[in-house]
C-alpha cells in the first residue's frame, strides 16, 4: 500500500515541481509576506512588541485568505482533470484503491504547501527578526502559524479533492472551488457580521457566535493564531472577540475538516465513472 | 457453434451483459469466452458497444445484467486487476514526464520491477525517447508508450481499445507482431477496431458488435463461408476472342478483353472448369474472395439474417 501511495506522491511531487507550481506558490507566499512584515511594521513602538510578533499577526490574515486559494488551485483540477484526460481509467486498471490515489495526490500536495509555506513565513520571519528583533515568544508563534497553515491547507484540499469528484469537468471543478473559497474567506465571515449588527448583544453574540465562528476553518485558523498567544492577539486586535471559546472547539474544527471532508472526498470518488 | 464457454481455460467469459444508459440498452445481451494465447478481433462502428463493453470487462462501469469473470475473478476487483491489462482508445499521458518515468509509476503500482521498464520501452522503440517528456511525443509515440505499460507484467488478459487508429502502417505491423508474441506467451488477447483491415483478420476470431449487439463470431473462413458473398472471377481472353468468352460465360464484359463473373462459393470450380473448357481462348483467370471490407459491411449492415 505505502509503495503505491508513494508511486503516486513522487510522480505527482515531480509534475508539481515541472509545472512550476511548487516555484509559483512558494515565492507567492515569500512575497506577500516579506511585503506584510515591513508595510506592517509601524504598530511596534505603541504595542510594545517585536516586529517578528506584528508580522506573524499580519501573516495569520494573509494565510486566511493565500492558504485556502493555494490548496483550492492544487486540488481542484486532482480528479476531474485525470478523468477528463482518461489518465484515472488507466490508473484504476491497476491494482491501486481510490483512498490510495487520494492519499497520495494528498502527500504531494501537502509536500508543495508546507514548502511554501515554510519558506515563505521562514524568510519573512528571518527578515523581521533581524530587522526589528524577535523572542522565545514570537518564534514559537511563527512555528505555530507555519504548521497550522498547514492544516488548514489540508482541509481545503480534501475539499478540493470532493468537489474535483462531485464536478462534472475540470472547468466545472474550477468554478465550484472558487465559489467555495469565496465562501469560506469573505461571506461567511459577513453573515456573521451581519448577524452580530442585528442580534446586538444578545444570546446569539454571546453564546453562538464563538461556536459558529470557530466551525469554520479559515477562522478556526484565525482565532488559534491570533488569541493563542497573548503578544499576538493583543498586535491583531482580535482579542476580545472571541473570549468565552474554549480552545478545543478550535482544535476539533482545525483537525475535524481535514479528516471528515478528506472521507466525503473519498465516497464522493467512489461514485466516479472513469 | 464452439464458442460455448464451457472449457476451463477460460480467461475471459461474458455471459449476457446488458449495459443501460439512461432507457437505451447500449450493450445487449453479449455473451463472448476468450481462452489463454487466443486473439480476439472485437469490431464495429463508434457507437457500437465496444468500449462499454471493454470498460465493464475492466470493472470501470457498472453491469446492468449478465455476468462477467475474470479468470473466475468479479471485473475490477484487486485479483483481476493484477492479470489484466488495458489500452486506452486515447492515451493521455501526464506532459511533464518523461516517458520512462510514466511506466515506471505504473510499474510501482502495478508491483512489477521498475528495471523492467527500459527492456520495455526498447521492445516498443522508444528506448531514444525514454527520457524525454510525454509532452514531445508523436501521437504514436504515445500509443508506443500505452503499449509499453500493457507488456507490463505479463498480463494474462489484454484488452487493447483501437489501438491502431493513430499508427502508420509499419507500426500497425509491428504492433499486431507484438499481440502476437503476446498470444505465444499465453495471453488472451482482445482487440478492437472500427474496421476490418489485413491485420485484424490475423486474430484468431471475429467478433462483430452492431448498434451493442453481437452479429458475428467466428474465425474469418467461417464468417465467409457464411456470408456467402459472391467470388468474383476475372477472365482475360485471348486477342479476338472477347466475344466468344462473354458469350459462352455470360457475365458483365468489361473492356476489349475483359469479363466479369460472379458467383457462390460452391458453384465457384463449376465455373473455373467451364473457363478452362474454353482452351486459349482464355489468356488469364484471377479469382477474387469478397474482400474484408464487404464482409465486414454484410455483418456490420444487418444483412445477416439473424
Amino acid at each position: 500500500m505505502m509503495r503505491r501511495i508513494f508511486a503516486i506522491a513522487g510522480a505527482e511531487l515531480r509534475i508539481a515541481l515541472r509545472n512550476r507550481w511548487i516555484l509559483i506558490a512558494t515565492s507567492l507566499m515569500v512575497l506577500f509576506s516579506l511585503a506584510l512584515t515591513f508595510s506592517g511594521s509601524a504598530p511596534t513602538g505603541a504595542l510594545g512588541v517585536d516586529l517578528l510578533t506584528v508580522s506573524v499577526a499580519s501573516m495569520t490574515t494573509l494565510s486566511v485568505y493565500l492558504v485556502p486559494l493555494l490548496a483550492l488551485l492544487m486540488s481542484f483540477d486532482a480528479i476531474a482533470g485525470e478523468v477528463e484526460r482518461g489518465a484515472l481509467a488507466l490508473v484504476l486498471t491497476y491494482p491501486v484503491s481510490r483512498g490510495e490515489l487520494l492519499v497520495g495526490k494528498l502527500v504531494s500536495h501537502l509536500v508543495v504547501l508546507s514548502l511554501a509555506v515554510f519558506l515563505g513565513f521562514g524568510i519573512a520571519g528571518l527578515a523581521a527578526w533581524l530587522a526589528g528583533g524577535a523572542s522565545g515568544e514570537s518564534l514559537a508563534a511563527l512555528l505555530r502559524l507555519c504548521w497550522s497553515a498547514v492544516v488548514l491547507g489540508a482541509s481545503f484540499l480534501a475539499i478540493g479533492y470532493a468537489l474535483s469528484s462531485v464536478a462534472r469537468s475540470s472547468s466545472a471543478a474550477a468554478g465550484l472551488a472558487i465559489g467555495v473559497w469565496i465562501l469560506f474567506v469573505v461571506l461567511y465571515d459577513l453573515g456573521l457580521l451581519g448577524a452580530l449588527v442585528y442580534d446586538g448583544g444578545g444570546f446569539f453574540t454571546r453564546k453562538l457566535f464563538p461556536l459558529l465562528l470557530a466551525a469554520n476553518p479559515a477562522d478556526a485558523f484565525r482565532i488559534f493564531n491570533l488569541s493563542g498567544a497573548g503578544k499576538v492577539a493583543l498586535a491583531s486586535g482580535l482579542a476580545g472577540a472571541t473570549t468565552g471559546l474554549p480552545t478545543w472547539a478550535v482544535l476539533i474544527s482545525m483537525f475535524g475538516w481535514p479528516l471528515a471532508v478528506l472521507a466525503l472526498a473519498r465516497l464522493a470518488l467512489k461514485r466516479v465513472e472513469p | 457453434m464452439a464458442a460455448a464457454a464451457e472449457s476451463k481455460g477460460d480467461m475471459l467469459d461474458v455471459r449476457n451483459v446488458v449495459k443501460r444508459q439512461g432507457t437505451r440498452e447500449t450493450v445487449k445481451d453479449v455473451s463472448l469466452s476468450l481462452r489463454a494465447g487466443e486473439r480476439l478481433a472485437l469490431l464495429g462502428h463508434n457507437g457500437a458497444g465496444k468500449t462499454t463493453l471493454i470498460r465493464m470487462i475492466l470493472g470501470l462501469t457498472r453491469i446492468d445484467g449478465g455476468s462477467i469473470s475474470v479468470f473466475g475473478n468479479r471485473p475490477g476487483d484487486g485479483k483481476a486487476r493484477r492479470i489484466t491489462s488495458y489500452l486506452p482508445e486515447s492515451v493521455v499521458f501526464h506532459k511533464s514526464l518523461s516517458g520512462l518515468e510514466q511506466l515506471a509509476l505504473f510499474a510501482r503500482l502495478a508491483g512489477q520491477p521498475v528495471d523492467e521498464c527500459m527492456p520495455l520501452l526498447e521492445r516498443v522503440g522508444l528506448s531514444d525517447a525514454a527520457h524525454r517528456r510525454v509532452g514531445t511525443y508523436s501521437k504514436g509515440m504515445r500509443q508506443r508508450l500505452g503499449l509499453a505499460q500493457v507488456l507490463l507484467g505479463r498480463p494474462r488478459l489484454a484488452l487493447l481499445d483501437e489501438p491502431t487508429s493513430g499508427l502508420d502502417p509499419i507500426s500497425r505491423h509491428d504492433f499486431y507482431g507484438i499481440v502476437d508474441d503476446m498470444a505465444a506467451q499465453g495471453t488472451a488477447v482482445l482487440v478492437s477496431s472500427h474496421a476490418l483491415t489485413e491485420l485484424e483478420a490475423r486474430t484468431d476470431r471475429i467478433a462483430i458488435l452492431r448498434a451493442g449487439r453481437l452479429v458475428a463470431m467466428d474465425s474469418l473462413e467461417n464468417l465467409r463461408r457464411r456470408a456467402g458473398l459472391p467470388i468474383q472471377i476475372r477472365v482475360k481472353a485471348a486477342e479476338g476472342h472477347a466475344a466468344e468468352v462473354a458469350g459462352s460465360l455470360g457475365g458483365n464484359r468489361m473492356n476489349g478483353c475483359r469479363v466479369e463473373l460472379s458467383c457462390l462459393a460452391d458453384q465457384k470450380m463449376a465455373r473455373l472448369k467451364a473457363i478452362t473448357a474454353l482452351g486459349d481462348a482464355v489468356a488469364d483467370v484471377d479469382v477474387v474472395p469478397p474482400s474484408l471490407e464487404d464482409l465486414y459491411r454484410y455483418y456490420a449492415a444487418g444483412e445477416a439474417g439473424s
